[in-house]
């Protein structure tokens, strides 16, 4: 085959559709922002009941981590992430589907080498390094503020 | 006996020894919505296909494609002198499982998703050779299996890129044999890994076009034969954008095959009303469509000369972490109508 590496890369590049970009994020700016302001609706319900801030915003994610948890296991949030695009990635409910999508598959290889280990397949990246993240920024901020 | 002709590098050409007895071909639902759904023997509306878990669907899937290949020829395993099967499953699950009650001599393959081209033309030296009087070539894929052995699980929004593939969940199986049929094996082409580079497994159609056209080249100049001979050269999987490809490639080398250019992947399903982006692809993709669509065609003599081309992506979710790229290898297989 004649053709070098370097030629096939520019005629791949020139046969492969690119994604829609515009398109796609106008549609996880509505999905994403609808998702966000659930959350504020949710918020704004757990105040009324009189709950503090800080307690009504830590309520809120743990509703949402719920509510995207049962789209993913009534096999919706999948289908609402096609419309959506990243839109339903970013938010903490796509954190909840990326936890409980594995747990869903690997359930039939059994709860401990099934569900226990694949579970965090995907989201323990996040786990990781955010913890990580965390720890560092926390160091940082008290030698910066003094102990 | 009758010992076939090398041609070339790459091609057996064999003396009217080997025909297709029998075809069976198995789908899931989505396959069975898309253009050619009318064309397969069964259409599975569940997916579990009476399965615990989707690997066990697969088994399935495979057994009861076989089992229908069967009973079509009116043949039973007892009469089957050897089978050859492959799958995308890790270890070749998908075939060793689905087939080991069977009791049939049996190889089992790896050739990603060209294995329908790869355990024909094993299967057809068997019957040249006189080794057997009824070989089994058999492969499956399931999209459950598949996206959670090389992908993401089922439920999880992940967003699929416009050159995606889409695996089908499939079954095709042939009974080779050298008693006469309206369906004559005439030649096979055996591939040669072809790696130009590609990294990018969610273009998988790019990854494979090159051996795709290193083989009908390949294929056409061992048995000095022009596009045109043919009525169609089907390639397996290489999907729209693999499509494109194959033929920009064979341009290049100086040949055109545009005219006579089918790919089963790009038939399989109707990208503007199934979200299937750039189209099919697995082992069942080229075995279900050729043996639901292009045998009939080929049986009823609509068509008269064909050469079925499977393409196979040789990577593992390993090597793509390891930063590998992903080779391509194609398989032909020559097959004409007889009266």
């Amino acid at each position: 085959m004649n053709i070098s590496n370097k030629e096939y890369d520019v005629m791949v590049k020139k046969a492969t559709p690119n994604s829609k970009l515009f398109t796609d994020c106008v549609k996880a700016f509505i999905v994403g922002g609808i998702i966000c302001v659930i959350g504020q609706i949710i918020m704004e319900g757990y105040l009324a009941l009189d709950i503090k801030k800080d307690d009504a915003s830590a309520l809120t994610s743990a509703t949402l981590v719920l509510v995207g948890a049962l789209l993913t296991a009534f096999g919706v949030y999948d289908k609402i992430a096609n419309l959506g695009k990243a839109g339903t990635l970013v938010p903490i409910t796509g954190f909840a589907n990326s936890i409980v999508s594995p747990a869903m598959e690997y359930k039939t290889e059994g709860l401990v080498p099934g569900v226990g280990s694949k579970m965090f397949i995907i989201a323990g990246p996040v786990l990781v390094y955010g913890i990580t993240a965390s720890v560092i920024y926390a160091v940082i901020y008290k030698l910066l503020t003094g102990m | 006996m009758n010992l076939g002709t090398k041609m070339g590098k790459q091609t057996i050409v064999y003396d009217d020894s080997v025909y297709i007895k029998s075809f069976y071909s198995s789908v899931g639902k989505l396959e069975g919505e898309g253009p050619l759904g009318k064309c397969f023997d069964v259409v599975y509306k569940d997916e579990y296909i009476e399965a615990k878990n989707w690997e066990q669907a697969e088994n399935n899937l495979l057994k009861n494609t076989v089992t229908g290949a069967f009973a079509k020829a009116e043949l039973s395993c007892d009469d089957m002198d050897y089978v050859f099967s492959g799958d995308l499953l890790n270890q070749c699950t998908g075939s060793s499982f689905a087939l080991k009650d069977m009791c049939i001599p049996y190889y089992g393959l790896y050739g990603a998703c060209s294995t329908m081209a790869e355990s024909m033309s094993l299967g057809s030296i068997m019957v040249d050779a006189g080794y057997g009087q009824n070989v089994l070539a058999v492969t499956s894929s399931h999209f459950c299996s598949s996206e959670k052995q090389y992908r993401f699980p089922l439920e999880y929004g992940g967003i699929r890129t416009p050159s995606a593939q889409w695996t089908v969940t499939g079954s095709g199986a042939v009974i080779l044999s050298p008693d006469k049929s309206h369906i004559c094996l005439d030649s096979i082409t055996t591939g040669k890994m072809v790696d130009l580079g590609v990294t990018d497994n969610a273009n998988m159609g790019a990854a494979m076009a090159p051996a795709a056209a290193d083989c009908i080249l390949a294929h056409l100049r061992d048995l000095e034969l022009k596009p045109a001979d043919y009525d169609c050269i089907v390639t397996g999987d290489l999907g729209i954008v693999g499509s494109t490809l194959v033929n920009e490639i064979i341009q290049k080398q100086g040949s055109d095959i545009s005219d006579v250019h089918m790919d089963c992947g790009s038939m399989i399903f109707d990208p503007n009303t199934q979200d299937t982006a750039s189209g099919g692809s697995g082992c069942g993709c080229s075995a279900s469509v050729f043996c639901g669509h292009f045998c009939r065609e080929l049986i009823q003599g609509n068509i008269k000369k064909m050469l079925l081309v499977c393409t196979g992506a040789l990577m593992s979710p390993t090597t793509y972490q390891l930063g590998e790229t992903v080779v391509g290898i194609a398989h032909a297989v020559g097959l004409s109508y007889r009266e």
